[in-house]
């Protein structure tokens, strides 16, 4: 059994009602929730959000590849966003540093309202990047690059190429860093960056010998006389139906909510977040609609 | 009309100073099983893909004659066009499947030619039952294991009902069961649904039993094209290591006709009355000795027990004095992943230094992780594993090793010397042959400052043909003649026998057998040697000669000496062939 180097974020089959859908409802279901954090700039409600992405990542057993990605992305990605929002926002009323002239930049103050909206745009980027990440996990990929096949064939089986060769290339890599161990004397010193690029040169290099064989079987499968796909068969699952009619309703209830000013946020000059009632409703209905799918456990066997 | 034909077909590869192909002309009826044998090099791989139409449209080169496929000629329509009538499997399945789910890669040939999705969808159906894969469809490609891919890639090329199936060595990944599986699902296609079938094979013992006609290719011409029987008597008297091993029995023991497959070796041995049927999976440990086999036994081995190793001497002569110190043992080793199986159960093992040992198994048995943990490339999750001195581990894929751009760099000088590589130290590695790679990747694993006491190889024997196996099993047998423990994993069983003195079968990662080669091995069906398959492991015959020497003994009621000495010698490896085009 040899697999170094499997990439730990990628599609798996499982036994959960989000793997039971479609890929093409799956990559709605969470392009949904990507707009409506788009939508609303309401910390409570990007806190409701985020809570809703790793829920369904739990109850689709992709909670381990989001609470990583989490772990590892969530700090350093408010560290930058505030700093960068402290240094070049002039919008603030409540200073809390002067830091005087600083060229380019001229005169900077460092205010509350800044760090605030800093960390609240970084609070909706975690809730964007981790609902595509649960699309990557959940989405059969072919399915869903089928579905674009129908538009574009070409471009279609070009992305499909793309992602079958991340864990090939990524097993290359395992494989060529495993076999550096193996050089008399390598074995118990960590490699240093030299041997690092050197094992990215040999994984780029042998990329391109790959390359060539699927180039070869690309031709012989017929890629380069590819006609626009058929419909597949079968109609829609339970599953289907359900987190289509909730990515839908996520999508209503967020624009309407945006239209109608509910849940209103706002940074500066000051900051001001009201909490209304139906901001509360809106941060409690909007979870509840997104994960009401994942009761229904029929028919989910991989 | 024939269903391929080549008519005085020349190719050179872009730059290449001689011709892959030379003035090639065959034909292949609709319905026939072909199987295309010959030493690395000799231009089988640029021959499929000639039929194929990559060669000219997808590699260029000099192309000259004319090649029908199936009613196309190649020169006027592309691989695509030939693919819808001539399915194509090339040898890594790595690179077969390019698609993420199984039942995707199924359909996308058929997809790409417009197809209704009905009749993708029942043709898809179709072939996964017919290839015993449909509990695969669902499962992403990256998730199998080799033998699973290799039927993957094989239902693509099968999905659209092509008249002609081309294949270059299919099986050379595989585990003996899963390699005769496969070559049976070829004979059972041929024989259900009238497909002719191109195969490009290594281990003739595997399919010229099944095959129609033979023909035997050296420096690009086709220098022999019979049936079964008449390519085994032309092997004898020209191209020896070509020979399967049941023929090589029968010519060694004087026997004629030369067998194709066990079934007719075993009819021919019973009618002349060479067969002992009661001994059939017999190990004959407990043999008295007495009558032909008790004698057999006792001139194979000189009255001494087989498969000792001789005394250390050399390089890799014994450091320590206790011989029965062993230099690798593994107590009680357990690898379970996270989230996931346990890989090895509980290891037990011993081996000593001047031990020749092969390890066996399926793919995913724990052989790869066995060899792993004892380089130290992985940690048991429990149990212990003790190492005396320096192992050079060499994993399955010689090429991994380079990250450099000069052979020079890659290994010191006193080992490039060692291994005869001095004058290519200016190359680029990956401008080597297949041999000179393996044969640099040795120079790396063993270029360290000391002499390793213990030599790792996983797989080493891939797409090798059989004078190159024979030449690296010798250096194997000196080395532990020199006192190096030689542990191989490989499911090779006629390469194992040439060098190994133990044997170690893991099943699911838990040591199943564990003793003499000649014992774990004989009453075997499928991970034992053809020779050992024609008598039933009797007396213990895994080898040629020695299978030779019992039949011998047999007929002539006298001792017989094997007749084929094994070479050994350093430079022996010196044609290390790897795969060929």
């Amino acid at each position: 059994m040899s697999a170094p180097g499997r990439p730990r974020i990628a599609y798996r089959r499982r036994a959960s009602p989000l793997h039971a859908a479609r890929g093409t409802v799956v990559a709605a279901y969470c392009a949904a929730i990507v707009t409506a954090a788009l939508l609303t700039e309401q910390p409570l409600l990007l806190g409701a959000l985020l809570g809703t992405v790793l829920c369904a990542g739990a109850a689709a057993g992709d909670g381990p590849a989001l609470r990583r990605a989490l772990r590892r992305s969530a700090l350093p990605l408010f560290a930058l966003s505030i700093l960068v929002n402290l240094l070049v926002s002039r919008q603030g009323l409540t200073v809390f540093a002067r830091l005087g002239d600083w060229g380019v930049l001229g005169q900077v103050n460092l205010t509350v309202e800044a760090l605030v909206y800093g960390a609240v745009f970084a609070l909706r980027l975690l809730v964007v990047g981790l609902a595509c990440l649960l699309a990557v996990c959940a989405a059969d990929p072919d399915q869903l690059l089928g579905s674009f096949r129908r538009l574009s064939p070409r471009v279609a089986l070009s992305a499909t190429l793309a992602l079958r060769l991340v864990p090939v290339l990524a097993a290359d890599a395992g494989r060529l860093a495993e076999a550096q161990r193996c050089r008399p004397g390598a074995r118990w010193r960590s490699p240093g960056t030299r041997a690092r690029l050197a094992v990215l040169r040999a994984t780029v290099a042998g990329a391109l010998e790959r390359s060539l064989d699927v180039a070869a079987v690309l031709e012989m499968r017929g890629y380069p006389s590819a006609r626009r796909a058929p419909r597949r068969l079968g109609g829609r699952s339970r599953h289907d139906l359900a987190f289509a009619i909730s990515a839908a309703a996520i999508v209503l209830i967020s624009l309407a909510a945006a239209l109608d000013g509910v849940a209103h946020f706002d940074a500066y000059p000051l900051v001001s977040s009201p909490l209304d009632p139906a901001a509360v409703a809106l941060a409690l209905a909007l979870p509840a609609i997104a994960l009401a799918p994942f009761l229904d456990r029929a028919g989910i066997e991989p | 009309m024939s269903i391929l034909s080549f008519e005085r077909v020349s190719y050179a590869y872009p730059g290449a100073d001689r011709p892959a192909l030379r003035k090639v002309s065959l034909s292949i009826e609709p319905g026939e099983f072909c199987v295309v044998a010959g030493l690395s090099g000799s231009g089988k791989s640029t021959l499929l893909r000639a039929a194929c139409g990559l060669v000219p449209h997808f590699h260029g080169g000099s192309f000259g004659g004319t090649v029908v496929t199936a009613a196309l000629d190649t020169r006027e329509h592309t691989p695509a066009q030939i693919g819808a009538h001539a399915g194509t499997l090339l040898s890594d399945p790595e690179t077969q499947v390019v698609m993420a789910s199984v039942r995707a890669e199924i359909s996308f040939a058929l997809e790409n030619r417009g197809l209704p999705a009905a009749a993708v969808a029942r043709s898809v159906e179709e072939t996964a039952l017919a290839l015993g894969i449909a509990d695969l469809l669902d499962r992403a490609t990256d998730e199998l294991s080799g033998g699973e891919l290799q039927r993957v890639a094989l239902a693509g090329a099968l999905a659209g009902g092509p008249e002609l199936v081309l294949l270059d060595e299919p099986t050379s990944q595989l585990d003996p069961v899963a390699g005769d599986e496969l070559i049976w699902q070829l004979r059972r296609l041929n024989q259900e649904c009238d497909t002719a079938v191109l195969l490009i094979e290594q281990r003739l013992e595997r399919c010229v039993a099944a095959a129609d006609r033979v023909l035997a290719m050296s420096e690009g011409e086709i220098v022999c094209d019979q049936d079964p029987c008449g390519f085994l008597e032309w092997a004898a008297e020209h191209e020896p290591a070509l020979q399967t091993p049941g023929a090589r029995v029968f010519a060694g023991a004087g026997l004629r006709p030369l067998p194709s497959g066990v079934k007719q070796a075993r009819t021919l041995l019973r009618r002349e009355g060479l067969l002992h049927e009661d001994r059939r999976h017999g190990r004959d440990g407990a043999d008295t000795g007495d009558g032909p086999t008790g004698a057999a036994r006792a001139a194979l081995t000189g009255g001494a027990p087989s498969g000792l190793p001789g005394e250390a001497r050399g390089r890799f002569r014994r450091r320590r004095s206790r011989e029965d110190e062993p230099v690798l043992q593994l107590r009680g080793v357990w690898h379970e992943l996270r989230d996931g199986p346990a890989i090895l159960r509980g290891v037990d093992v011993r081996l000593h230094g001047g031990e020749a040992v092969v390890l066996m198994g399926r793919n995913g048995a724990g052989k790869s992780t066995l060899l792993r943990h004892a380089g130290g490339l992985m940690d048991p999750t429990r149990g212990r594993v003790q190492l005396e001195g320096e192992l050079a581990l060499l994993l399955q894929n010689p090429g991994d090793l380079f990250v450099h751009e000069h052979v020079r760099d890659e290994a010191p000088p006193q080992a490039l010397r060692e291994l005869g590589l001095e004058a290519l130290a200016d190359s680029h590695p990956r401008d080597l042959s297949g041999g000179q790679r393996q044969r640099l990747a040795l120079a790396v694993v063993l270029g360290g400052e000391r002499a390793p006491a213990a030599i790792a190889l996983d797989e080493p024997t891939r797409g090798m043909d059989r004078e190159a196996k024979r030449r690296l099993a010798s250096w194997l047998s000196a080395r532990a003649r020199e006192g190096a423990l030689v542990l191989v994993a490989t499911h090779d069983c006629e390469f194992a026998v040439e060098f190994a003195t133990r044997a170690v079968l893991l099943a699911r990662g838990r040591v199943i057998a564990d003793g003499q080669v000649t014992e774990v091995l004989a009453g075997g069906r499928y991970f034992t040697t053809e020779a050992a398959r024609i008598l039933g492991g009797e007396a213990g015959a895994v080898r040629v000669e020695e299978a030779v020497a019992l039949l011998r003994v047999r007929r002539d009621g006298a001792a017989a000496t094997p007749t084929e000495a094994p070479a050994d010698d350093l430079a022996g490896i010196d044609d290390l062939a790897g795969a060929g085009r």
